[in-house]
């Protein structure tokens, strides 16, 4: 019999520690899917953030460097200034994206940094339980906004991703969702086209994906995922904001 | 050759191919000398966006293999730390420069010892320990940098070079001597693709407390190693010395200074000068203390070394201490004032 649907080699027999629900297993899934099918396995090497996927090098079986939170992209920087024919790509969360290391990032992709960020925003801080983040959604109660996120005092949704996309040193800038198998489709492309930007050389690729956290959203699975499409997507998105690998005057 | 110049070189010559850094003063002409030599010689060169970034960048090329290496001066050692903890954590090879300003705070640019603690006491969080070289001349200060990078490897730790902004700039006459021959185990720890082999992981985070005071006791093990083989210091006509002066670094030069001004008034005193700083040269003031009858510690601080001194000699000799923090760089003759008032108090 053929098989047709099988674990990727470069994902760990393991099962993982993740909620159900959550996002990040889909997401390591289609990584380690684009490992293989591009035959990058002895080549990649992988900056997991602070946050839930800490643990990614549980699951990924290819070269992974922890880093401090939210320092990411500065430590991918030293990876591939060292080693440029090597593919370096950063996992990581809203708080360690865009509130710690906002300043790792937007420096990283002015530079242009021939590295690739994977940015999950499920617009909490999982592992620490829940507490509010720069993408927190306006009115969303977490453990640090139980009153619900009010712009008056905690600001606004933080769209890095759009901020990343009027840099020149960015090249390939876009926002997925995991909400649908459709999307989740969109996702694995999105990826793989921001792996193929970095070996080109072109610059700085980064592909958000808005992803559920039904443990921290307080909802279950299924809800959460209608919540991702229904309210998420409406705040942020989804679409490619930047892509100078195509041609203008085509 | 200038202080500065002297340690970009040495770090280059001693296979020092990755630099990261951020400007501040007073160690801007490091940046500077590697920005134009790290060209010239194919290596990389990169202006991080601050010290939290360069040291990270560190971290980045370290873990692919390379010799890498930072330098800033005291607020910008502050925030390195956190890649500092972690590098120890790793056990990544990397040379960081402090050239030590006055402080805290902002506090200014004169030269100053006012990081000795967060030198030698590992800086970051966690338990931990890291090797601190504190040259006194310029040959030294190039000497020292090309054994810091091999020190660094042998040991897989970060190695910290602790100067001033006097080191940095005076001017001497140096002998570029050759990086020397050494062994270096081969790196079986990097990143750089599972290419035919396992994949590997570099990670700090052990939720197990077994197996994190396992991994605890592993770095002390190495700690005591490097307690064991790496002291080093000076001595300065310490043999007959009743008053033995114990400093470091561009306070070492003043008290040389002064050690010889009173030598020739007929006062028996000397100067033992730690080079390491941690390892501290316990042992060797062990020994003095069984001969000498007075220890003056003198630093460039409130008060620093002079608890790692207290702690060598037990007890067994008295020990007095001078100082002047701020940025203020006495003179021989203040030194040697200072020698001659506790002779005759003491009635050496």
């Amino acid at each position: 019999m053929k098989a047709i649907y099988t674990r990727p080699k470069s994902l760990k027999p393991v099962s993982n520690h993740y909620c159900p629900g959550c996002g990040h297993s889909i997401i390591h899934r289609l990584v380690c899917e684009l490992v293989d099918e591009m035959d990058m396995r002895g080549r990649i090497i992988c900056i997991p953030p602070a946050g839930c996927a800490v643990l990614a090098y549980n699951y990924f079986d290819f070269d992974v460097c922890e880093s401090a939170h939210g320092r990411g992209c500065a430590v991918a920087t030293g990876f591939k200034r060292a080693q440029p024919d090597r593919i370096i790509f950063t996992y990581q969360g809203d708080g360690d994206m865009a509130a710690i290391g906002t300043a790792e990032t937007l420096h990283a992709a002015n530079r242009g940094e021939k590295i690739t960020s994977i940015f999950v925003n499920n617009a909490v801080y999982g592992m620490t339980g829940g507490q509010m983040a720069p993408t927190t959604m306006i009115g969303q109660k977490t453990t640090t906004s139980p009153y619900g996120r009010r712009t008056e005092v905690e600001g606004y949704p933080l769209k890095i991703t759009e901020l990343i996309a009027t840099l020149p040193g960015a090249a390939y800038v876009t926002r997925t969702s995991l909400a649908t198998p459709a999307k989740i489709r969109e996702t694995k492309k999105a990826i793989k086209k921001a792996f193929e930007v970095q070996m080109a050389g072109t610059g700085y690729s980064l592909v958000e994906v808005l992803s559920p956290c039904p443990t921290n959203w307080k909802v279950s699975p299924r809800e959460a995922f209608v919540y991702l499409e229904e309210t998420m997507e409406k705040e942020y998105p989804i679409g490619v904001m930047k892509d100078n690998t195509t041609k203008k005057d085509k | 050759m200038k202080g500065t110049d002297a340690l970009g070189e040495a770090a280059i010559r001693a296979g020092c191919t990755c630099y990261f850094g951020y400007p501040i003063t007073p160690q801007n002409e490091v940046p500077e000398y590697m920005s134009r030599r790290m060209e010239e010689v194919g290596g990389v060169f990169l202006q991080g966006e601050s010290e939290i970034a360069s040291i990270n960048m560190v971290l980045g090329a370290a873990a692919s293999g390379k010799r890498a290496m930072t330098s800033s001066s005291s607020p910008g050692i502050s925030l390195k730390q956190e890649g500092l903890s972690f590098m120890a954590a790793l056990e990544l090879p990397a040379v960081i420069v402090n050239i030590n300003r006055g402080g805290p705070g902002l506090g200014n640019i004169a030269p100053s010892q006012g990081d000795y603690y967060q030198a030698t006491r590992g800086g970051g969080h966690g338990d931990y320990r890291m090797p601190v070289y504190a040259p006194a001349s310029v040959q030294e200060l190039y000497d020292i940098t090309m054994k810091s990078f091999d020190v660094a490897d042998l040991y897989r730790t970060p190695v910290m070079i602790l100067g001033d902004g006097m080191m940095g700039q005076i001017v001497e006459p140096i002998s570029l001597n050759e990086r020397p021959e050494v062994e270096i185990p081969p790196k079986d720890y990097i990143l750089d693709g599972a290419q035919d082999r396992p994949s590997r992981i570099v990670k700090s985070l052990i939720l197990d407390p077994a197996e994190m005071e396992e991994h605890n006791w592993k770095l002390k093990r190495k700690y005591d190693l490097m307690a064991h083989e790496l002291p080093q210091w000076e001595e300065f006509m310490t043999d007959d010395a009743k008053l033995t002066i114990i400093a470091y670094g561009t306070a070492a030069r003043i008290a040389k200074g002064a050690v010889k001004r009173a030598r020739s008034e007929g006062l028996k005193v000397g100067l033992l000068r730690p080079i390491t700083l941690w390892p501290f040269p316990e042992e060797a003031i062990r020994s003095l203390a069984k001969k000498t009858k007075l220890f003056l510690v003198f630093e460039m601080s409130t008060g620093q070394m002079l608890d790692d001194v207290r702690l060598a000699i037990e007890g067994r000799v008295p020990c007095e201490f001078y100082g002047r923090p701020g940025g203020v760089v006495p003179i021989p003759q203040e030194i040697a004032r200072i020698i001659e008032r506790y002779w005759l108090q003491k009635e050496l």
